[in-house]
């Protein structure tokens, strides 16, 4: 299985303290893979650096069947590549509707020329209503987004992300703020979202974690700790000591 | 992509019944919410430009009936040219809303834009009337002038005041009047770009970039006040008011047809912004004001986005500009001082950021106002002690509207505008007032 994602030997040196140090990290195109760390990990930092947010100092990070490298892409173009990214708060253009939020996510060209000419097609209006039904919010497509519950916000947080139809899905906390029926929904979209894209979870919960029954990689102060099951890491003694022997 | 097909529950837990499936809930029923997506024509998306469109037709009509171009003495030209100057200003009032109001970009030097299209549009201006003045003097002579003459000669009467009679460089076009048009769109435009490039690209927001586009108009205007900048210093281009060619054309009827090529390019103006900012691309320029970081991981280059927006907007100030000087009569650098731009600034702020007509009534209401308290027209106010003079404390009072319009009512006059719709249309959500017909009906509850 050819990598989706590669990112090999990536440090970032922040004021003289190292929140990465030579991490490696590889992920395939259907693939879901649960990050867990404790705090100041570079959990976060990770996925800065994929994003395109941060810049490394020093090593690699490949993208896709042409192994294109990602260190000289903006933002903009790194998303445009096909990479999503769910922050953990809740991050919605309030001031707009919901169905604006959606529109603005569906894929579509990008340029100010685009974006001037653009009209909603029959299918992309389909899409969008289609993404509403699926986050529960299609009685809301006329509202402000800003009028939103919490949990609203990230469902349809979640539903803009999915509008992008991204290749590699970076998700901050998905279930947190969520009640234990929403967390079981976002368990089993994240499951059916990886079975046809990569999909990177950021969780310190180790109870939703265990819902994904996935690949789990462990982060310790910039790099890899331990790869594997949960069962497998849990039984590590490294990884023990870092959770537990800290205290 | 139907991937994530076999999870519609809805995430809330809501046991309201099956969500309906598209396709097999029969073929005449619409999903649910599609009303807020269905495509809805101009005038729907945007209710205020019909009573924009009115409201300028019927008050240019007006004006034009009651102009002594048209033999009625009721409004004497030179308040036409400061009306037709208005009507400019709001055309800049509405780049400045397009900017800041809708993309977050507090520009201080939208004015500056402005000014350099006055000049542009002033260099042919000043050298074809010049030009003629001089053949005309020339003409009693014996031997007809050649070319190098009339030059020679109007370029002793341009600059003559700076102490110069060499025609420099950047009037190489002046004789021009295609030439020079077209300058006024390039200079802003190109400045623009270039300062946006610079800007943008470098990730410069907030009160940084306001910072540097006050420099920008500050350096431009600082050197437009040097005698050797190539138009004139301090004294400006001048004499504008005179169309070449046209000295037998009076000025009452000049002024009327400046005034409608302002009416029309402001209501051209309208109707585009409308268009353009009613669609998607409204749409991410305020998603970009508001969070320019998330909009940035949806894809979109939020550069080239302002870039576009502060270049489209110096040109669109630039053809006001055009229109404007000729009206004024006169131009000098003192017009792209900073304050000029926060004038901008505070226009659109008192008329209501973020919506077009909001941006057109403060530019009216505060440049009407502002002119009426300076002319010297408000009485002053004695106090005994002290006479309170309006030329001096209008200052003092838009500045203390400004801050009490930031504080306190941060729609501007646009507000006025909702609580206006609010009493004629109550959200009701469809519902009655009442329980029943004999309840309170809207018509009572207004009163």
């Amino acid at each position: 299985m050819s990598a989706l994602l590669e990112v090999s030997g990536v440090s970032v040196t922040f004021d003289g303290f190292r929140a990465i140090n030579n991490l490696s990290f590889t992920i395939g195109p259907a693939e879901m893979r649960a990050v867990i760390g404790p705090n100041g990990a570079g959990k976060t930092t990770f996925m800065d650096i994929v994003t395109g947010k941060t810049k490394p100092d020093t090593g690699k990070v490949l993208w896709g069947e042409k192994s294109v490298s990602l260190l000289s892409l903006s933002e903009a173009q790194i998303a445009r590549a096909g990479i999503g990214r769910k922050f953990q708060r809740p991050t919605v253009f309030e001031d707009q509707s919901v169905a604006e939020n959606l529109v603005l996510a569906l894929k579509s060209p990008r340029g100010p020329l685009a974006a001037l000419r653009f009209a909603l097609s029959g299918p992309g209006r389909d899409r969008v209503l289609d993404l509403a039904r699926e986050v529960g919010l299609s009685d809301h497509l006329a509202r402000k987004a800003g009028e939103l519950s919490h949990g609203q916000k990230q469902w349809l947080e979640i539903a803009m992300l999915l509008a992008q139809e991204p290749r590699l899905l970076l998700v901050d906390e998905p279930a947190a703020g969520m009640t234990g029926v929403e967390r079981e929904h976002t368990t089993a979209m994240l499951v059916e979202m990886a079975r046809t894209r990569a999909v990177v979870v950021v969780e310190h919960d180790m109870d939703f974690v265990r819902r994904l029954n996935c690949k789990v990689t462990v982060l310790h102060e910039g790099s890899v700790l331990a790869e594997g099951s949960l069962d497998h890491v849990t039984s590590d003694p490294t990884v023990i000591d870092v959770y537990l022997g800290r205290g | 992509m139907t991937a994530l097909s076999s999870v519609d529950k809805y995430p809330g837990g809501e046991p309201s019944g099956p969500p309906p499936v598209r396709g097999s809930g029969g073929e005449g029923a619409e999903p649910p919410g599609s009303a807020a997506l269905a495509p809805r024509s101009f005038l729907a998306r945007n209710p205020s430009v019909f009573w924009f469109l009115a409201i300028l037709i019927g008050f240019t009509a007006l004006v034009t009936v009651l102009s002594p171009a048209l033999g009625a003495e009721v409004i004497s030209t030179s308040f036409i040219k400061t009306l037709g100057k208005t009507l400019c200003l709001c055309l800049v009032a509405l780049a400045m809303d397009v900017v800041w109001g809708y993309t977050g970009i507090l520009s201080l030097g939208h004015m500056a834009f402005f000014a350099l299209g006055g000049y542009m549009i002033g260099q042919w201006l000043m050298y074809a009337r010049t030009e003629e003045i001089v053949l005309t003097s020339l003409a009693g002579t014996p031997i007809p002038p050649t070319a190098a003459e009339v030059a020679q000669g109007v370029a002793t009467q341009i600059f003559g005041v700076v102490g110069s009679s060499e025609m420099p460089a950047i009037w190489s076009f002046a004789h021009s009047l295609p030439a020079q048009l077209a300058l006024v769109v390039l200079v802003p435009g190109l400045l623009a770009f270039l300062f946006g490039w610079l800007a943008f690209r470098s990730r410069v927001t907030g009160v940084y970039l306001s910072i540097l586009t006050q420099a920008m108009t500050l350096a431009l205007s600082l050197y437009l006040f040097q005698n050797d900048s190539g138009l004139r210093g301090n004294n400006g281009l001048s004499g504008l008011q005179n169309l070449p060619g046209a000295a037998q054309i009076g000025q009452d009827r000049l002024s009327l047809w400046f005034f409608w090529a302002s009416a029309a390019a402001l209501a051209l103006t309208y109707l585009l912004l409308a268009w353009a900012l009613s669609g998607k691309f409204g749409s991410v320029l305020r998603a970009i004001r508001d969070d320019e970081a998330r909009v940035r991981f949806l894809g979109y280059p939020v550069e080239a986005y302002k870039i576009f927006v502060f270049t489209g907007t110096a040109v669109l100030c630039g053809l006001a500009g055009a229109l404007y000087y000729p009206q004024a009569g006169i131009i000098n650098p003192a017009e792209l001082a900073p304050i000029a731009s926060i004038y901008l600034a505070v226009w659109v702020a008192i008329g209501g950021r973020g919506r077009l007509y909001g941006a057109v009534l403060g530019a009216v209401f505060v440049s009407l106002l502002s002119s009426w308290f300076t002319g010297g027209r408000a009485p002053s106010i004695p106090l005994g002690f002290y006479t309170v003079n309006w030329v001096d404390w209008w200052q003092v009072l838009l500045g203390l509207a400004f801050v009490l319009v930031t504080l306190f009512a941060p729609k501007g006059l646009g507000g006025l505008v909702d609580m206006a719709q609010k009493i004629r249309t109550p959200d009701r959500k469809g519902a009655p007032l009442g329980p029943d017909d004999g309840a309170l009906q809207e018509r009572e509850a207004q009163e």
